[in-house]
């Protein structure tokens, strides 16, 4: 049970997939410029990064492997994420109208982010089991929410700062996430794993 | 040689079933829009005119469905408010007044000696039944007008009349058939 805690610990601080890893770095930017479509994009990557962590271990312990087909794990585990996606985004728009519009556009534009795959790679590259998977992939996707709503946070409040001409608008979100870097290393050896 | 075709195997495999399951999931979770305003739209006479306070005929047929008044449709007149009330099962109101009177079937013409090639009319058209091009004379493809009196106004030169169509028994014809791409099919089908 502690070795699960500790790699939530170590995905969401120490290992921060934004910050330190600097996996996912264009919804980061991109849409960190509100609050609310903040959230819907940090829920939306909750959901696909579990999900597809799982599938991707699924995929590669009982197809690849045993075929001895390791090398082609890129390529078939964008295939995993774009199909459990897009299979998620028909069943949810069909099942929960709701929720649909929470997440709806979010989920198309997670699928084809970095950290999503990276997630799926790194569960194998440590060799992590089933449940550890679910706990790595959902890991990574709450420090990836807690870094972009801190961050949207920090940008509206930047929005009606008196910021320098030469800094406004993306330049100086790009030095805040450098200073949020530099803090999150901070982590760096509170958990090894 | 079977290393890379077992590879490829795998690989086809893996599309293949996850093609099917996303072919399924296409079939097994489609989204059907909501038949009642399909319904409701093959009512409306597709003026498009915007007396209702809709920009068209189908944003107010979605109005309907979501409980809006039947009785805003002038063009349509008394006739598709009854339409309406025996689809809706309702009782049929008398045509609020607010949002104009029923007139007969009415064309736009165009005084062509007049027209400045202005082209506001067209843009103006909900129907694109008006044909010209900047500085060059417009005119009106009757068959496609729906008499909305949306290109009257944007006129310049004030050279647009609408004129009631006189149906005789010689412009007498079946009922045109339910759904059709564009007015002027109907003529003909």
């Amino acid at each position: 049970m502690s070795e699960y805690l500790l790699i939530l610990v170590s995905t969401i601080l120490v290992n921060n997939f934004v910050l330190v890893q600097f996996l996912g770095l264009c919804p980061f930017m991109g849409v960190s410029n509100k609050l609310e479509t903040a959230m819907g994009m940090s829920f939306a990557t909750t959901f696909v990064l579990t999900l597809s962590s799982v599938c991707a271990y699924l995929v590669f312990t009982f197809i690849l492997e045993p075929l001895d087909l390791a090398y082609l794990q890129t390529i078939s585990f964008i295939l995993v994420i774009a199909v459990v996606v897009q299979f998620t985004e028909m069943v949810v728009r069909k099942t929960s109208p709701l929720l649909y519009r929470v997440l709806g556009i979010f989920l198309p534009l997670i699928t084809t982010n970095c950290a999503v795959l990276g997630v799926a790679l790194l569960n194998i590259k440590k060799q992590n089991g089933f449940v550890e998977s679910i706990m790595y992939g959902f890991g990574a996707a709450v420090g990836f929410a807690l870094v972009l709503v801190l961050f949207s946070a920090m940008r509206e409040r930047i929005l009606v700062a008196d910021v320098p001409k030469a800094f406004q608008g993306s330049a100086i979100g790009m030095i805040t996430a450098g200073i949020m870097s530099l803090a999150f290393m901070g982590f760096t050896g509170l958990v090894s794993i | 040689m079977s290393v890379i075709l077992t590879a490829i195997l795998a690989l086809l495999l893996l599309a293949l079933v996850f093609g099917a399951l996303l072919g399924f999931a296409a079939i097994r979770f489609k989204i059907d829009g909501n038949p009642i305003v399909d319904q409701i739209d093959g009512l409306l006479p597709q003026t498009q005119c915007g007396q209702c306070g809709h920009p068209g005929c189908r944003p107010y047929a979605e109005g309907i469905a979501n409980g809006e008044e039947i009785n805003k449709c002038p063009p349509g007149g008394e006739a598709t408010i009854q339409a309406l009330a025996d689809l809706l099962d309702v009782e049929a109101p008398a045509l609020d007044a607010e949002h104009g009177e029923e007139k007969p079937v009415q064309v736009a013409v165009i005084r062509e000696a007049e027209c400045i090639g202005c082209t506001k009319c067209i843009q103006a058209c909900p129907v694109d039944a008006i044909l010209g091009a900047a500085k060059h004379m417009h005119t009106v493809i009757t068959s496609e007008c729906t008499g909305c009196d949306l290109c009257v106004e944007p006129c310049p030169v004030d050279c647009i009349d609408l004129v009631a169509v006189d149906k005789g028994i010689l412009g007498w014809h079946w009922n045109a058939p339910q759904s059709s791409l564009i007015a002027t099919d109907k003529g003909v089908a």
